[in-house]
């Protein structure tokens, strides 16, 4: 038997926010059926931009519709800006902790939110799509949703990531990638308390010959500094470079590492723009920002 | 709140006969049956008592063939360990896909160990497919492991078949019987079984007690490796109040057999079909026909198992589920997966599991309570 809080109980037995909004401002669903547990949410913003109201339907453990609950709870009031601040870490503080094995759940609650937030800005379908390189493929899990929940959460096993993300949890072949991950994620952590240290530039040390990660975190900058950082150079830099040439641009959404524009004027209808877009554009959020920045095109 | 325990195929209620039986032996007659003194020494025939009414529930030409041992999963390790000893340039196992993990996770275990393993199939309704066994055997085929009943679902395989099957092919055979054993009929005299494991706390003795069938003539190897009790067979000093308390066990098991048929297996149907009946999208798992009666696995779609479970323990009702969520690993049930039941079944499954000590009261709660339960989980679920 789990060991579950009052408050997991609680949730499970009261579960508050039953439901789904009618039109609803945002909606994300995450999860299937196969996997044992499917979370949709839905939300309503009032005039001023903040979460009015929040439903959830989920098909899961007693775990899985606390989380769904409590999520639907802490985010009413807030403004998405808020709201996507919140980690799994938030969800299972605020239940007053899940067991390990259940800490997926919270992480379900994070993602739909997400999904959600991002339905709302016109970037997805309310279904939570999978990006990049799928590393589970039981459970569909990929290498982006891992790196974050092993950093978010400071995970350092497999078996940790197979319980915050059910990643690792069906036939195990992907075994030998997680560890990849963790290994790596390990060693950049080394690098930095190392760095931390050390004075910069450091004179002694090779320089890495390996890429950074286009997906890994940039741990020194936190979101909302990333978020001033990218507005900063968009608007000092990008913009008055495009609009020299006729075009132009509008910063849509920011995504951790994944920078999302919009292209207007004389950039929207060129046929290089892409070229245009990775060339110029990532270049500079990379070389000013961090190595790991990433940039989407959103066609309006 | 009254507790409503149908989930004996986890483990049962120890009778109070088996109680008063074993008492003694933890008050008085505490000494070691090996003892030369008689405080000691008279322990032994208690023993050997018991021994005798394992060998007569399950039919046995003589009570040596039984040997006690800590538990089912012990006596299952220790008859496949000993199969495999007893002819060493044999590396090839039988056995199904839906054994207990005693037997499962032991066949993982030797294939890393470089033995060969057939996992048998089986269908929609937890069947074997009898031709698919009788062409799985091979020169060298060690042992064939097969459960007589599935644990789960309650399905009874046609082990008298494939006994005759192994026996004409001089092929040892290992039954796990820990969910057939008391409650349903078992001859061993006339059924040709090398080995087959049975528990105590699965017929209303304690747990921390099982015994081994091994027949007469057979080359057997110790796993447990010790002294010279239960004939140089299995090393320890015997558990003894539990041993006289699986004794006494069988020998209720055995006058109760008829009860277990009747009256336990109407309870069980009953329980099943007010479900069915009151319950919309409810899918039995595994064939109605060849099981245990005491057994029903029941789906319920678009829910999940551990949350139906914990609704009902609010009622204090007590089952089980074959749902990822309550196994702690992240797939359901591998039994309900060889059948090839959908995910969303096998995430959404209970399995009823009664006892003689069952009530018709308790069914009809159990009733009265499900449609509700699944209805209020339905309302909060995605997919409806």
């Amino acid at each position: 038997m789990w060991n579950y809080s009052e408050k997991v109980i609680d949730y499970f037995l009261h579960p508050r926010n039953v439901g789904e909004i009618d039109n609803p401002d945002g909606e994300g669903e995450v999860g299937s059926l196969a996997c044992g547990d499917m979370l949709r949410l839905t939300f309503k913003l009032d005039d001023n931009g903040r979460i009015a109201d929040a439903k959830f339907k989920t098909f899961g453990c007693a775990s899985a519709i606390a989380s769904s609950s409590a999520l639907t709870e802490m985010i009413k009031g807030m403004t998405l800006e808020e709201a996507e601040k919140i980690t799994n870490r938030d969800i299972a503080n605020f239940l007053g902790g899940l067991p390990e094995e259940k800490m997926h759940c919270s992480v379900m609650g994070r993602e739909a939110l997400e999904a959600a937030i991002k339905n709302y800005r016109g970037l997805a379908s309310p279904k939570r799509e999978l990006e990049g390189n799928v590393v589970c493929k039981c459970f569909g899990v990929t290498e982006t949703d891992i790196r974050r929940v092993v950093e978010e959460n400071g995970l350092t096993t497999i078996e940790q990531v197979t319980d915050y993300t059910k990643a690792g949890g069906g036939c195990g072949q992907c075994h030998e990638e997680i560890q990849k991950i963790l290994d790596e994620i390990a060693a950049n952590r080394a690098a930095e308390a190392a760095g931390a240290e050390m004075p910069w530039p450091p004179a002694s040390r090779e320089p890495s010959l390996k890429p950074p990660p286009l997906t890994s975190e940039v741990p020194h900058l936190s979101n909302l500094e990333i978020v001033h950082k990218v507005e900063e150079l968009i608007n000092t830099r990008i913009r008055p470079a495009l609009q020299h040439d006729g075009g132009d641009l509008e910063l849509v959404d920011i995504d951790h590492n994944t920078v999302y524009v919009s292209l207007k004027g004389a950039c929207a209808t060129c046929p290089s723009s892409t070229v245009t877009m990775r060339q110029f554009i990532e270049k500079e959020l990379r070389k000013e920002i961090s190595p790991s920045m990433h940039l989407e095109e959103v066609r309006r | 709140m009254k507790t409503i325990y149908v989930d004996n195929n986890a483990t049962t209620q120890v009778a109070p006969e088996v109680i008063d039986a074993m008492l003694p032996f933890l008050r008085e007659m505490w000494g070691n049956p090996s003892s030369m003194h008689t405080f000691g020494g008279q322990v032994a025939k208690h023993i050997d008592k018991a021994r005798e009414r394992v060998a007569a529930l399950i039919g046995a030409e003589r009570a040596s063939e039984i040997v006690f041992t800590s538990c089912g999963s012990e006596s299952d390790n220790t008859a496949i360990r000993s199969a495999l000893l007893s002819d060493t340039k044999k590396r090839h196992i039988i056995t199904t896909k839906v054994e207990h993990p005693a037997v499962l996770n032991l066949c993982k275990e030797l294939e890393k160990e470089g033995y060969e393993v057939t996992y048998l199939s089986v269908d929609g309704e937890g069947r074997l497919d009898i031709d698919e066994f009788k062409n799985s055997f091979r020169e060298g085929t060690a042992i064939v492991s097969i459960m007589w009943a599935n644990n789960e679902t309650g399905v009874v395989f046609p082990i008298e078949e494939i006994a005759a099957e192994c026996a004409r092919r001089n092929v040892p055979l290992h039954v796990d019987a820990v969910q057939a054993v008391g409650k349903i009929p078992i001859d061993l005299k006339n059924t040709p079984i090398t080995y087959l494991a049975l528990s105590g706390h699965k017929l209303h003795a304690p747990k921390g007690v099982g015994a081994l069938y091994v027949r007469r003539g057979t080359k057997f190897h110790p796993w447990l490796v010790g002294g010279h009790q239960e004939h140089g067979r299995r090393g320890g000093t015997e558990n003894v109040a539990s041993i006289v308390g699986l004794g006494v066990a069988c020998e209720l098991a055995l006058k109760n057999m008829d009860d277990e048929k009747t009256r336990v297996a109407s309870l069980r149907d009953r329980l099943e079909k007010g479900i069915l009946e009151t319950v919309p999208r409810g899918f039995v798992n595994g064939n109605r026909k060849m099981r245990l009666p005491n057994t029903t696995n029941i789906s319920f779609e678009s829910i999940e198992g551990e949350a139906i479970l914990l609704l009902m323990n609010e009622f204090g009702i007590c089952a089980s589920s074959g749902s990822a969520c309550t196994s702690g690993s992240l797939l359901p049930s591998h039994v309900l997966v060889a059948m090839g039941i959908p995910f969303t079944r096998a995430h959404g499954s209970i399995r009823f599991s009664l006892s003689r000590y069952n009530t018709e009261e308790e069914i009809a709660f159990i009733i009265e309570k499900m449609p509700a339960i699944v209805e209020r989980l339905r309302q909060l679920s995605p997919i409806s």
